[in-house]
């Protein structure tokens, strides 16, 4: 059969072709602007056809084109600083094509044409490479050095390679029976990229966050959700997370969000400085911003888009977080094309793939060992947005039936300020026994003693609760009215984090563990001197408590803590003399 | 000129079936020429070699199939020029005012484009309504899109027209304009807003499209669209700042439900189409400034919570596409209080980047994050007093309640007019904090106690 046939049928962005020889996946240019689609569904001779673009005007009749190619992104330099639309078209390149609006019909390709790159071999003539190998580097951005990959296909015995000043699609190496290698490659977004091995995450992704590294973590390779409903600060998380996550690479995918935080994200990127290399953090992050307005079908690319840059630097031997905002809207373009296409729905709506492609994407995360024998990991960070806050919803549930750390938000919390409005009866964290000999090692013997004893207290604060919701808190016992001093201690100086504050927007491992410690050992000095005979009163006023509160926020905190440490001392001395 | 055709097969609810057509274009504009000589206008929803299916705006009624079908070629367009401002036109964009009919600059398509994120400017000029709630606690800016979450029988219209009537950028003279899109409000609502545009002289700076309760629901679907390109065009165009009121989005939801369920869609949630995020998310996201370009678009739609449920598909749908929600409260409404917003499930996200030292006041986040949690907490303590009697409060519970109490009355409660600037906002809740204990600020920096607490005040005065 030929490779030109005709629209048959338009419905928004579902179109019927017919008369065209088509294989499933295959990226079609369908009417006479070209607009770009996806086949995701074949009966008789007529194909199904999802379309990225805006359909309106277009007609039955109207000619559509293969390309024979899957829905594929182009990898190489040049994808950091970049920010593209769900299907990887620059949005920068779009806007000097098209103007402040998005129009159709526009191609752009993923990476520049123009730009030249120094490429340094580090195989030589005659070497025997395989996929996924590599084959030199370039200095992509100034602390990201790129490595170029065999495409995971390709080997052979390198005949001639270059060095020097290239662009992407020009030849750097060719093999003895004549395939030449560039610096770009494509790889289908639908297809994970190939791996020697999988791993199992033992090292955590340091977020700068307490109640996130502190009480729960989420390995570098492993998968977190954060559900909440609207107005509970997932948008805030996530970008928390983007900004001091001790990943090298970053991808950050707006999938169907609103557009003024967007450019938000886009102008606040590039001014944060990375805190460990002082350099831009947009130069180790590639972001894909796919807004609520834009076609449904580009919004449900995007996620696959992410993933395969992700797994791309992943195979470099990069660790990279890949943080999608939100996975809700992924599911609910899939919702909407699977109306279209008037599939038998699951439930609510949604059509029953829904927990398979879910797990699909989440499989694609995870610590591996590359072809090219380097460890590298992506760890993926999925917000879920619950119609109504209602965790029992079918995104919800299938998520948490894979990921391994749940971030409840609280839209409670929220309302009362307490941020992150993360809530720590709900939430959990399965690396926290696999990532204790870290801690033990990097933080302190102590840590995870620290962190039970805390979350414990925080569970029995919660079970007082109920009894002061009845009687009043004036009734309980004292030591127990100190129990619920020192939870809210807990609450108030260690889980409340300011995004917004210069200092308190990220909090390092020994400042987390010396702020709980002096909380937790407050507390302990306060019960005793209560056991002591030291009235209530007299230790509820001690300025040291006071003074904890803000000490979060001190530039010189150590020093401060050390002041206070010491005023606590002293307090407690006197208390002991009365 | 175009073919008419009179192959009608089936004609159901608000959809006409045309067959055996030429190749029609998706989005199409129809006209439908009845027996009687009259016209109706449809947009194709479905087109195939076969069979095009037609959503008739002004409804089917009368229609049987001898009606002469015309496909016009091109999509809906609304004609724009400066002179919409000052005039009342129908849902579907013809003038009601009895005036000449707009001799257009342009013709714009009314589905709008999306904004290239990348061409956006994020949005940071405060806008001052003069309302204490929103000014302190949910800071309006420029180019967002917060909706009024409100619910039957409570004073959302007020409100609006207040907001629109005091809302001010300081110290800028900028043109602005009132773009009003009424969806399904009935005729005396209506009447309500027009008599105070045309009370406080808004009208000349306002264009009007009507679409009342007993106008065809079908409509509905393009009269926002009208609306929120009439906007932009002024907006972009002609350098203008715009502030878009759509009331009441609930109506236009049941309309895009009736038309999901005459064309046998798969329900979603409660019968609402699938699509209906992706839908309203095509009005929505047309807020915003644009990088070089002077005007912004702002949202304030009206929308009305059926029985109050937060939850309910179209306020769930909308929060999660627009930058925040103000909350009516039945409770505060009942209790007498105006604007009764219920700051606590309030919120607007682009509050950070609209307020501060250089916007509004430095101490302005710490004095709202402070208001918030003690509120909070005191409404939190009310509950607990019905069981256990003020009694069994700690000194500081009581602090606190009484906190809620005076915030409701002082900080919530204004008059319909009362035009308050961000200092008096933030002065009355300086005041009020100022009746807790001083140890209880915990999220207020020092310095800001030192400069702006009355105690300290009154004490450097005395100094002085």
């Amino acid at each position: 059969m030929k490779n030109k046939g005709e629209i048959y049928r338009i419905s928004g962005p579902v179109v019927i072709i017919t008369g065209l020889n088509t294989k499933m996946y295959d990226v079609v240019k369908v009417g006479n602007e070209g607009l770009m689609g996806e086949v995701i569904g074949i009966e008789g001779d007529k194909s199904t056809v999802q379309v990225y673009e805006e359909t309106s005007g277009v007609r039955p009749g109207e000619p559509v084109e293969n390309t024979g190619m899957s829905l594929s992104v182009e990898l190489g330099p040049g994808l950091l600083e970049s920010i593209y639309d769900g299907i990887q078209r620059p949005l920068p390149v779009l806007k000097e094509k098209m103007g402040d609006f998005i129009k159709r019909g526009v191609s752009a390709n993923g990476l520049s044409r123009e730009k030249e790159w120094d490429f340094v071999p580090t195989v030589k003539k005659g070497d025997k490479i395989n996929g996924g190998d590599i084959i030199g580097t370039v200095r992509e951005t100034l602390n990201i050095e790129h490595r170029i990959l065999v495409p995971p296909t390709i080997s052979g015995t390198i005949s001639e390679i270059k060095k020097g000043k290239f662009k992407v699609d020009q030849v750097i190496c060719t093999l003895e029976d004549g395939k030449e290698l560039t610096m770009m490659q494509k790889w289908p977004v639908r297809k994970p990229r190939p791996v020697s091995k999988k791993m199992t995450p033992g090292t955590p992704l340091i977020t700068g966050q307490r109640i996130l590294d502190g009480l729960f973590p989420v390995a570098k390779g492993g998968t977190a959700a954060i559900p909440g409903p609207f107005g509970s600060g997932k948008t805030v998380t996530q970008q928390q997370l983007a900004k001091w996550s001790d990943t090298e690479i970053v991808v950050y995918i707006g999938c169907g969000e609103r557009g003024n935080e967007m450019a938000d994200v886009l102008y606040e990127f590039p001014e944060i400085k990375d805190p460990k290399t002082g350099r831009p953090l947009m130069e180790r992050t590639v972001l894909i911003a796919n807004t609520s307005n834009m076609p449904v079908a580009a919004r449900e690319a995007s996620v696959y888009t992410g993933i395969t840059i992700a797994e791309y630097y992943r195979d470099m031997g990069y660790d990279v977080s890949l943080m999608a905002d939100s996975t809700s809207r992924w599911a609910e373009a899939m919702r909407e094309i699977s109306s279209r296409l008037e599939e038998m729905p699951g439930e609510e709506g949604y059509p029953a793939y829904l927990a398979a492609r879910l797990s699909e994407f989440y499989e694609r995360a995870g610590k591996v060992k590359a072809l090219s024998g380097k460890e590298g990991s992506i760890t993926v960070i999925g917000a879920v947005s619950p119609p109504g806050g209602d965790f029992s919803e079918p995104i919800t549930q299938n998520t948490l039936r894979i990921v391994k750390v749940f971030w409840a938000l609280d839209a409670k919390l929220a309302q009362r300020r307490h941020f992150p409005s993360i809530n720590w009866l709900n939430s959990y964290s399965l690396y926290t026994k696999a990532l204790g000999p870290w801690y033990d090692e990097h933080v302190s013997p102590d840590w995870v003693k620290l962190r039970n004893d805390a979350m414990e207290l925080l569970q029995k604060e919660s079970e007082l609760q109920e009894i002061v919701q009845l009687v009043g808190s004036d009734a309980l016992p004292e030591d127990q009215q100190l129990t619920l001093e020192v939870a809210r201690m807990i609450r108030e100086y260690f889980l409340q984090q300011n995004a917004y504050h210069e200092v308190d927007t990220f909090c390092p491992m020994d400042k987390q563990f010396k702020l709980l410690k002096s909380i937790m050992s407050w507390g302990d000095k306060a019960h005793n001197a209560l056991d002591g005979g030291a009235p209530i009163e007299d230790i509820m006023k001690l300025k040291s408590k006071d003074d904890l509160a803000k000490v979060k926020y001190e530039k010189e905190f150590d020093k401060a803590l050390g002041v206070i440490l010491k005023t606590m001392e002293d307090e407690f001395a006197k208390l002991r003399g009365k | 000129m175009t073919k008419e055709y009179k192959t009608i097969s089936q004609i159901s609810g608000p959809l006409i079936f045309v067959e055996k057509t030429e190749p029609v274009g998706y989005n199409e504009l129809v006209n439908i020429n009845l027996p009687d000589g009259t016209t109706k206008r449809g947009q194709v929803l479905d087109t195939s070699d076969d069979i095009v299916v037609v959503q008739v705006f002004e409804g089917t009624g009368g229609l049987n199939r001898d009606c002469g079908v015309r496909f016009t070629g091109e999509t809906i367009k609304l004609p724009v020029s400066k002179d919409l401002l000052g005039r009342i036109l129908s849902g579907a964009g013809e003038p009601l005012d009895g005036g000449p009919r707009i001799v257009p600059e342009d013709r714009l398509e009314i589905t709008g484009a999306a904004i290239n994120p990348y061409a956006r400017l994020p949005p940071k000029d405060f806008i001052q309504t003069g309302i204490s709630t929103i000014d302190g606690m949910n800071t309006l800016v420029r180019g967002q899109k917060l909706p009024i979450f409100s619910g039957s029988g409570l004073p959302h219209n007020e409100i609006a027209l207040q907001i629109a009537r005091q809302a001010r950028v300081r110290g800028s003279n900028e043109p602005f304009a009132v773009v009003f899109a009424a969806m399904g409000i009935t005729n005396e609502e209506a009447q309500y807003f027009m008599a105070d545009f045309e009370r406080t002289g808004a009208l000349e700076r306002a264009v009007v499209f009507l679409n009342l309760a007993d106008d065809p629901a079908v409509e509905r679907l393009i009269t926002p669209r009208l609306a929120l390109t009439a906007a932009e065009y002024l907006a972009y165009e002609h350098d203008m700042h715009v502030l878009v009121i759509l009331t009441d989005i609930t109506n236009y939801c049941e309309a895009l439900r009736q038309m999901g369920a005459a064309r046998e869609e798969v329900p979603g949630r409660r019968g609402y189409p699938g699509y209906m995020y992706t839908d309203l998310a095509s009005l929505y996201e047309r807020a915003g400034v644009v990088k070089g370009r002077k005007g912004s678009v702002t949202q304030f739609s009206i929308l009305s919570m059926p029985g109050d449920d937060i939850t309910h598909p179209i306020p769930d749908l909308s929060g999660y596409i627009t930058e925040g929600q103000i909350v009516i409260s039945r409770e505060l409404h009942r209790k007498g209080i105006y604007p009764p917003v219920n700051v606590l499930p309030s919120l607007s996200r682009l509050m950070n980047s609209g307020i501060g030292a250089t916007r509004t006041r430095e101490d302005h986040k710490a004095v709202s994050d402070q208001c918030y949690a003690a509120y909070a907490e005191g409404k939190d303590l009310r509950g607990l007093v019905a069981i256990v009697g003020k009694d069994a409060l700690s000194d500081r519970d009581k602090k606190f309640l009484e906190f809620a109490d005076m915030f409701e009355d002082r900080f919530v409660r204004q008059g319909v007019d009362e035009n308050r600037d961000i200092e008096t906002t933030l002065s009355i809740g300086w005041e009020l904090l100022a009746e807790l204990p001083e140890a209880q600020l915990t999220r207020i920096d020092n310095k800001y106690i030192q400069k702006y607490h009355p105690a300290h005040k009154a004490k450097e005065k005395e100094g002085k």
